[in-house]
């Protein structure tokens, strides 16, 4: 039943071929098909965008633990409001439309743009981002695998722009809602108050409910990195942009510019390097592509944080490096094998 | 010239949908998107782009046989500067806090796409009578497109509609639709509605 209802899914072929530019995990072929005298490629992949979405929502589950921990149980209502707004509003549109899709990606969607919310926000709120994400910011470009920005990422700017105090109201984790913080960065661009290392690395400190912890984004990070779900040379690139980047801004004027590790463990950059910018369908395909993808972001990002008006700008910087996507696909596709340069 | 006669009412609905100056044929894109911050805005730049639009259809539909072919579209700027001058000064004289929140968008009115593409495709081939019809048509659209434009931003980014309190206390204004984006986003998902029930109604 399960199998003949995937067999239906033609649509999805375009971005099950997206993802086949990078390695993916082996997998045992079925034993119906095991013997099968056919042309190349002769490995059965089993690998669906469902078995995907799974693990990427596996990954997550540290940061989200790390956000109920820190933030308390109101930061799972907010995921679980954004997740069914989200998962509502992809099965309405696809009614609509007349299409049948059951990939999950929407549950990604919900997760993703709830971590990105700061935690007092009202969840009216919530519904709205999450209808915008799949509506404006996915489906209207034609579904999965069709949309230029992150959904996740358009849908925080949407409501970013709309609602720019309700989000930036941060709450201070060990004090829970009662009283008003600054998240590291805003607090080092605006108050000049440096926030301690350890606590930005376990995640007490001001920020979105799902940014603070870097260690356990890192671990769901390195997980989808060792599956394969993710292309490592995107996170590492553009971490390692932003250190060196960074260090050049801190040797030219200590005093003023925040050091490079500050620059690694604040904000919602593990959370955008690990999750946000590996999103296959807005990523790069090539691998030349993806290092190109990583140090452009690196670099608006170091940018936006130290010459910006705003403290942060991981959002922006991916979401600009996701408008680049299609040029720098162009640009860094490989040559066949013999090719002669024209 | 085998051209199939239409009715004068036709020539004036066609403006208001099948030929939507900004809705199908996308033109005067720029007024659209750039004043249409409120519904009185849209309105005031449907109003103006109207006036000049029929003033300017009329005179070179009647002059249409003397303009040399090779000259026609430097007459026809001419011809359209004149009336936007006319409502520019006028505006400033008689509303100037309209006149000033438009801003440099009245002036402009004589690059807009719209008076300009009706001149040279329809003012210049037919005579005074089905130009004043044709122009009245296409503005009245383009009016009626800038206002709903404007009304829907204002209505969300503000609460408010011709500044008449229509949102309850309790709700929160989205910015981003009184900011350039939201005039983007509303305008495409306009142009997508459009498309939608055209698609519709040849079914």
């Amino acid at each position: 039943m399960e199998e003949s209802k995937q067999n239906n899914q033609e649509e999805q072929k375009p971005k099950l071929e997206k993802p086949a530019a990078k390695p993916k995990p082996k997998s045992k072929p079925k034993p119906d098909q095991t013997f099968i005298l056919s042309s190349s490629p002769h490995q059965v992949k089993t690998d669906d965008v469902k078995t995907v979405m799974k693990h990427v929502n596996m990954a997550l589950l540290p940061a989200i633990v790390a956000s109920v921990v820190y933030f308390g149980f109101r930061s799972l209502f907010m995921i679980l409001t954004a997740v069914i707004s989200c998962v509502l509003t992809e099965i309405v549109i696809n009614k609509m439309r007349g299409k049948q899709f059951r990939e999950g990606s929407a549950i990604v969607t919900g997760i993703l743009l709830a971590m990105t919310l700061p935690p007092t926000l009202h969840l009216g709120f919530v519904v709205m981002g999450s209808v915008f994400a799949i509506a404006i910011g996915k489906q209207i470009f034609g579904g999965l695998g069709y949309n230029i920005f992150n959904p996740a990422l358009l849908a925080r700017a949407f409501l970013q722009a709309s609602f720019p105090v309700r989000m930036t109201t941060w709450t201070n984790p060990s004090t829970l809602d009662a009283v008003t913080t600054a998240t590291p960065l805003g607090g080092l661009k605006f108050e000049n108050i440096v926030s301690p290392y350890f606590d930005m690395l376990i995640g007490n400190c001001g920020g979105c409910i799902g940014e603070t912890s870097a260690l356990l984004i890192i671990v769901g990070g390195v997980y989808l990195l060792i599956k394969k779900y993710a292309d490592w040379r995107i996170p590492v690139s553009y971490l390692g942009s932003v250190v060196i980047f960074g260090t050049i801004f801190w040797l030219i004027n200590p005093g003023q510019y925040p050091d490079p590790l500050y620059h690694l463990f604040s904000g919602g950059l593990m959370l955008g390097a690990f999750f946000m910018a590996t999103d296959m369908v807005t990523s790069p395909v090539t691998p030349k592509g993806s290092w190109i993808f990583g140090i452009g972001a690196g670099f608006l990002l170091v940018i936006i944080r130290l010459f910006g008006g705003l403290p942060e700008g991981v959002m922006y910087s991916i979401l600009l490096m996701n408008a680049f996507t299609p040029l720098i696909n162009r640009f860094t596709r490989p040559k066949f094998f013999g090719e002669v340069k024209k | 010239m085998a051209k199939k006669k239409i009715s004068l009412l036709k020539e004036f609905t066609k403006g208001l949908w099948d030929e939507n100056p900004v809705l199908v044929m996308l033109l005067g894109l720029c007024p659209t998107l750039a004043v249409t911050s409120s519904a009185i805005n849209g309105l005031a730049m449907g109003l103006a782009v109207l006036f000049t639009l029929t003033a300017s259809s009329t005179i070179i539909s009647s002059v249409r046989k003397i303009i040399p072919k090779e000259v026609r579209i430097p007459t026809f700027i001419i011809v359209i500067a004149t009336f936007v001058t006319i409502t520019d000064k006028s505006m400033a004289a008689f509303q100037p806090i309209l006149h000033k929140s438009l801003g440099a968008f009245i002036p402009l009115i004589v690059v807009n796409c719209v008076i300009l593409g009706r001149q040279e495709a329809f003012a210049s081939k037919n005579n005074v009578g089905r130009s004043i019809v044709d122009a009245l048509g296409m503005s009245v659209g383009f009016t009626i497109t800038l206002t709903v434009l404007g009304a829907i931003r204002e209505l969300l980014g503000a609460g408010t509609i011709f500044s008449l309190q229509l949102m309850p206390d309790s709700f929160v204004p989205w910015m981003v639709m009184i900011l350039p984006p939201g005039a983007f986003i509303t305008l495409g998902l306009m142009i997508g509605a459009t498309n939608w029930i055209n698609a519709r109604r040849e079914r």
